[in-house]
């Protein structure tokens, strides 16, 4: 055999062997989504499946544009944050899933 | 020729039950083209098409398309977020539903 198979790692308890195992791991916790359109989700994981259609809770969304200033040229990036409560997010915009990121 | 079985524990369906259980409640659904619609789920599908009563458009001016519309039906993959009543969620029981959902759908 060329390559042999590893055990699958036990984190916290239960083996990790597939990419949503990952995430499992996240429910309950904080996690940072990013999305299609320059789209970006925080909030705490209470359900996804592998679609990762997931519902999230105090979650807060970021939407990142660009401007254009009209005097001086300049693109200026703009951020606009909206809080929702509880939230289902469809799969189909989801780009990744992870933990929150340092300092937020 | 071989039917595949039924599975024990049916794939797919976490969150079709999951709206099943917020039918007769007002959700605002937010489509991927900026459009919110507030209403009452009436009905939802295996695909989480929905259908929602007494709609009212979040930004009429900029939608007015739907000003005499009172019932709509949402096509599932058009959806962009579902905003939920917090008090009709139950967060204990997604999450242990989301463990079984995985787990049954392990290759």
């Amino acid at each position: 055999q060329m390559t042999e198979e590893k055990e699958a790692p036990i984190v916290l308890g239960t083996t990790v062997e597939e990419p949503l195992d990952l995430i499992r791991l996240s429910l309950d916790e904080r996690v940072y989504v990013k999305m299609r359109n320059d789209r970006e989700i925080r909030g705490r994981l209470h359900a996804f499946d592998q679609h990762l259609n997931m519902v999230l809770a105090q979650a807060e969304e970021t939407v990142t544009r660009v401007e254009m200033d009209e005097e001086s040229f300049e693109q200026v990036y703009r951020q606009t944050k909206r809080s929702i409560p509880m939230v289902f997010v469809r799969g189909d915009c989801v780009i990744l899933v992870s933990p929150p990121m340092r300092g937020s | 020729l071989q039917f595949p079985s039924p599975p024990n524990y049916a794939r797919d369906m976490l969150f079709f039950s999951f709206f099943k259980t917020l039918v007769g409640k007002e959700v605002v659904v937010e489509l991927k083209n900026d459009l919110s619609i507030c209403g009452t789920l009436h009905s939802v599908d295996q695909y989480l098409n929905m259908k929602l009563l007494d709609i009212s458009v979040s930004d009429q001016e900029r939608f007015p398309h739907m000003l005499s519309v009172k019932n709509c039906f949402i096509r599932g993959s058009v959806v962009r977020y579902v905003h939920l009543p917090a008090e009709h969620v139950d967060t204990q029981l997604l999450q242990d539903a989301t463990r079984k959902e995985i787990a049954a759908n392990k290759k």
